[in-house]
């Protein structure tokens, strides 16, 4: 199964990509954005059948090395 | 006294590190990341700075999973002395052994200039040769630098003096380059034997090259 992951900064931890983007944004005429994040998308394959072990397995992986759990969140998708 | 020090496929201040501790007295050994233990004479172990693994996913984070990283910690939670200057300073957060993270710089430039730093704890091996509020001339080099840590251990680092230098300009008052939270430029952990900073202290050991204020932090580790 394919599996998407998504990292972003924690709301309250300052997102400087964001903002810079938020600006660059607006500086070419996109006045009606806001709260601008820039997070990573990590995509990989897993060969797994099990969904909940695949769950549990990809958890593991963002908690130890995809995201930086005191500074960053992570959320998991299942693409079947 | 000997100095180990680790390099890992990117590693780039292990040479200054080098050059830095045995111009002061120190043996040294450049140790490389595939080794999966610490030479047993070591009395100080340095993470040096530089772009290990290219800073691929965060700064530190691959370097984390060396084979070296296991007996690094092994050592530190024995009561070994760890030192992480700047990119080591990032692999020490990363791999638990310090707390709080380093984030990219606020302004999201790679900062290279010398910057002043005020010393906030000397009580430690680190910086007992300086005094509370003395002020320091030391290169910085880099693009995370931001220090973050949430609420909650912040207040423990203050309440365990844990907070070892902090960004100022050159009368001590805070003035900082990169965001991080409270201006804080190095921690160590609770039980004061391991050590991180983003400043380059071993970039400072000739006023030739504007400043020596390196050389009375790296003898602490040497009169310990």
């Amino acid at each position: 199964m394919k599996i998407v992951v998504n990292v972003s900064l924690k709301n309250g931890v300052l997102d400087s990509q964001g903002k810079a983007v938020h600006h660059a944004l607006n500086s070419i005429g996109f006045n009606n954005v806001d709260n601008v994040r820039v997070g990573k998308q990590i995509i990989f394959d897993l060969n797994e059948n099990n969904e909940a072990k695949a769950k549990s397995d990809v958890t593991k992986m963002c908690e130890d090395l995809l995201a930086n759990t005191v500074i960053e969140d992570y959320s998991i998708e299942i693409v079947k | 006294m000997k100095v180990t020090i680790l390099q890992f496929p990117g590693t780039n201040c292990e040479y200054d590190t080098k050059s830095a501790f045995e111009s002061l007295g120190a043996t040294t050994e450049i140790l490389w990341h595939k080794s999966d233990e610490i030479p047993t004479d070591t009395n100080l172990l340095v993470v040096a700075g530089g772009f290990s693994y290219g800073d691929y996913l965060r700064s530190g984070a691959i370097a984390t999973f060396s084979p070296v990283m296991q007996a690094v910690i092994k050592y530190a939670n024995g009561g070994g002395k760890v030192l992480g200057i700047c990119n080591g300073f990032q692999v020490l957060a990363e791999s638990g052994l310090l707390p709080g993270a380093l984030m990219r710089n606020s302004g999201l430039h790679f900062l290279s200039k010398h910057h002043h730093l005020k010393v906030v704890d000397n009580d430690n091996t680190f910086l007992k040769e300086l005094a509370n509020d003395d002020v320091i001339n030391l290169p910085i080099a880099h693009h995370d630098g931001n220090y973050f840590i949430d609420n909650k251990g912040l207040k423990e680092l203050y309440a365990n003096n844990q907070v070892l230098l902090k960004y100022t300009d050159k009368d001590g008052n805070i003035s900082n380059p990169n965001g991080s939270i409270d201006s804080i430029a190095g921690v160590c952990n609770k039980e004061k034997n391991v050590f991180g900073l983003m400043p380059h202290p071993e970039r400072a050991m000739e006023l030739l090259l504007g400043s020596d204020d390196g050389i009375k932090m790296l003898r602490g580790f040497l009169n310990a």
